[in-house]
C-alpha cells in the first residue's frame, strides 16, 4: 500500500445524466495541502463530499490511511470521524450555542464527559479568538465568526483530515482575511488539507500542490508556482485569465 | 382609528337594533339569555368541564409523542423500512379521512361493546384513545412538515461530524422542527379542546353532557351559552398566542434572521 494518506482512484460520480466527476486520480501525502481550483460545476464540491461520504459514488476507490472506506461494509460513521469538512454556507445548527455546537459530536459521538469536552472546546475556541462568544448563538455572530466556529467545531473531533469547501465564498470581502488566516494556522500546524477555494493568491500561499478542475476532470496539477505562472494546458490558462480580469488574482 | 372607531359603533348599533327589533326578540332572550339560568349554572358546567380538561390534557401530552413517532416513522430511509414507512401513511391517511365522531362511535361503542377480558369499557378511556387516534394523525402531519423544512445541510453538517442518522434526527432536525411547528401545532390543540364536546356521545358526562341534560329539564338553552363562555376562557388566549407567534414568526423571515 502506498504511504500516501488518501488516496483517489478513478473516482466516477453522477448526478442522473449528469456526470460531475469522470475519473479522478489524486494521491495526498500526510501534512500536504492540496488547492483545488477551477471554475464552478468543474467538479471540486463533489469530490470533497464523496470524500466525506456524504456522495456515494459510482465508480473508484477512496483509501484514507491505506484502508478503502468506499467499500459497502465500511461503518460511515466511524469514517467521518476522522475527516472534518467545512461548508461555504457554515452550516452551524442554529438553536444551540457555540459552544454546544462545538461540543455536539465529541460528546454525542466519542462519548466524552461534558465538562472535558467543554474544557477543550474552550481552549480551541480560544485559540481562534472566540473565548467570548461560547454563549452566543450563531444568529448573532458575523459571517467570518460563523464560519471560524464551525472550523473549531471540525477540529474538536480531532480529524486527520480537513476538507474546506470554499469556505469564504459566502463572506463578505473584509471577513475573509480571518477565516484564510486560520487556515493557514492549520497548515502551519501539519494538518493535511483539500481545499476548494477561488481565492488563487491564498492558494498559492498555502498550497503544497494545486489540481485544476475542469468538466469533472484533473485537467492538471503541480506545485502552485508552476500551475500560476506557466500552466501547460490551454484551459488552465483561460481560467487563470479570467480570474485576473475578475480581479481575483 | 377615528374612523375605525366610530364605524364599529354604527356597526354594531345597526347590528343591536336589528336584533332586539326582531318579533320574537322576547322569547329569544328568555331562551337564551335568562341571566337567573346562566348564573346558576355556570359553576356547575364549569366542574364538569374539569373533565374536558383532563381529557384533551391527557390526550395532548400522548399526541405530542406519538405524533413525533409517527412522522420519524414515516421518514426512516431505505427499503427496510417499507412496511413501517407505509403503516404510517395509512394510519395518517385513514384517521384524518374519517370524521371524528364517527372514530369515537366505533371504537366507544363498537370496540368498547367486544367485551375483551382486559380492555375497560369506561367511556373517558375510550374518549381518550379516540381522540388520541384522530389528533396523533393530524400532529405527526405537521412533525413531518416541520421536519421536511429543515434544510438538508443541517443533516449533512451533523453526518460529517460522524453522527449517525437518528443521533442527527435527535440532536439536530427534530429540535429545530418543532420550534418551527408550535404555532400549528396550538392550532391543533385548540381543535382538539373543542371537539372534546364529542365524546358526549358516547356516554362520558362532561360539560356538554352536563348543559345538554340541564337544557332538557329547564327548556331553556342558556346553559350553553355558559358553556360557550367557558370554552372561549381556554381557547381565546389559545388563539391569540398562537396568532401573535405566527406573526412573531414571519417577522424573523422578512429580517432573514434564520
Amino acid at each position: 500500500m502506498s504511504a500516501d494518506f488518501v488516496r483517489i482512484e478513478g473516482l466516477h460520480k453522477r448526478f442522473d445524466k449528469l456526470e460531475v466527476l469522470r475519473g479522478i486520480d489524486l494521491a495526498v501525502g500526510e501534512h500536504e495541502v492540496v488547492c483545488l481550483i477551477g471554475a464552478s460545476g468543474s467538479g471540486k464540491s463533489t469530490l470533497l463530499r464523496c470524500v466525506n461520504l456524504l456522495e456515494p459514488i459510482d465508480a473508484g476507490r477512496i483509501l484514507i490511511g491505506g484502508s478503502d472506506i468506499t467499500l459497502a461494509d465500511v461503518d460511515v460513521n466511524q469514517v467521518r470521524r476522522g475527516i472534518g469538512i467545512v461548508f461555504q454556507a457554515f452550516n452551524l445548527f442554529p438553536h444551540m450555542s457555540v459552544l454546544d455546537n462545538v461540543t455536539l459530536a465529541p460528546r454525542r459521538v466519542l462519548h466524552r464527559p461534558r465538562p472535558e469536552a467543554e474544557r477543550d472546546a474552550g481552549e480551541l475556541l480560544a485559540r481562534f479568538g472566540l473565548a467570548d462568544k461560547r454563549d452566543e448563538y450563531p444568529d448573532r455572530l458575523s459571517g467570518g465568526q460563523q464560519q471560524r466556529v464551525a472550523i473549531v467545531r471540525a477540529l474538536a473531533m480531532q480529524p486527520r483530515l480537513m476538507l474546506l469547501d470554499e469556505i469564504t465564498s459566502a463572506l463578505d470581502p473584509e471577513l475573509v482575511a480571518e477565516v484564510l488566516n486560520v487556515v493557514r494556522e492549520l497548515a502551519a500546524g501539519g494538518m493535511t488539507m483539500i481545499i476548494a477555494t477561488h481565492e488563487m493568491g491564498f492558494a498559492r500561499d498555502i498550497a503544497n500542490r494545486v489540481c485544476f478542475l475542469d468538466a469533472g476532470r484533473i485537467l492538471e496539477a503541480g506545485p502552485p508556482e508552476e500551475i500560476f505562472s506557466a500552466p501547460t494546458e490551454a484551459r488552465t490558462r483561460q481560467f487563470l485569465d479570467r480570474v485576473i480580469a475578475a480581479g481575483r488574482m | 382609528m377615528l374612523i375605525a372607531l366610530v364605524s364599529t359603533v354604527v356597526f354594531f348599533t345597526v347590528i343591536a337594533v336589528v336584533v332586539t327589533s326582531s318579533p320574537s326578540w322576547a322569547l329569544v332572550q328568555q331562551d337564551f339569555f335568562d341571566p337567573a339560568v346562566f348564573w346558576a349554572y355556570l359553576p356547575v358546567i364549569a366542574v364538569a368541564f374539569l373533565t374536558n380538561i383532563a381529557l384533551f390534557m391527557l390526550v395532548e401530552v400522548l399526541v405530542l409523542i406519538l405524533g413525533l413517532l409517527v412522522a420519524v416513522a414515516r421518514g426512516l430511509p431505505g427499503p427496510v423500512f417499507f412496511p413501517l414507512r407505509l403503516l404510517a401513511i395509512a394510519y395518517a391517511d385513514i384517521f384524518r379521512g374519517l370524521p371524528s365522531l364517527l372514530i369515537i362511535f366505533i371504537l366507544g361503542f363498537g370496540v368498547a361493546g367486544l367485551g375483551i377480558p382486559g380492555v375497560p369499557n369506561d367511556p373517558f378511556f375510550w374518549a381518550a384513545v379516540s381522540l388520541t387516534l384522530v389528533y396523533t394523525a393530524y400532529v405527526s402531519e405537521v412533525y413531518r412538515a416541520g421536519i421536511e423544512s429543515i434544510h438538508p445541510s443541517q443533516a449533512a453538517a451533523a453526518r460529517s461530524l460522524g453522527l449517525s442518522q437518528a443521533q442527527t434526527l435527535r440532536f439536530v432536525v427534530v429540535p429545530q422542527a418543532i420550534r418551527r411547528v408550535i404555532p400549528p401545532l396550538l392550532n391543533d390543540f385548540i381543535g382538539l379542546q373543542k371537539d372534546t364536546v364529542l365524546v358526549s356521545y358516547i356516554g362520558l358526562v362532561e360539560a356538554f353532557r352536563t348543559a345538554n341534560i340541564a337544557q332538557a329539564s329547564l327548556f331553556n338553552y342558556t346553559p350553553y351559552l355558559a358553556l360557550s363562555v367557558i370554552f372561549l376562557v381556554i381557547t381565546l388566549p389559545l388563539t391569540r398566542l398562537t396568532d401573535y407567534l405566527v406573526a412573531r414568526d414571519r417577522r424573523r423571515l422578512l429580517a432573514g434572521a434564520r
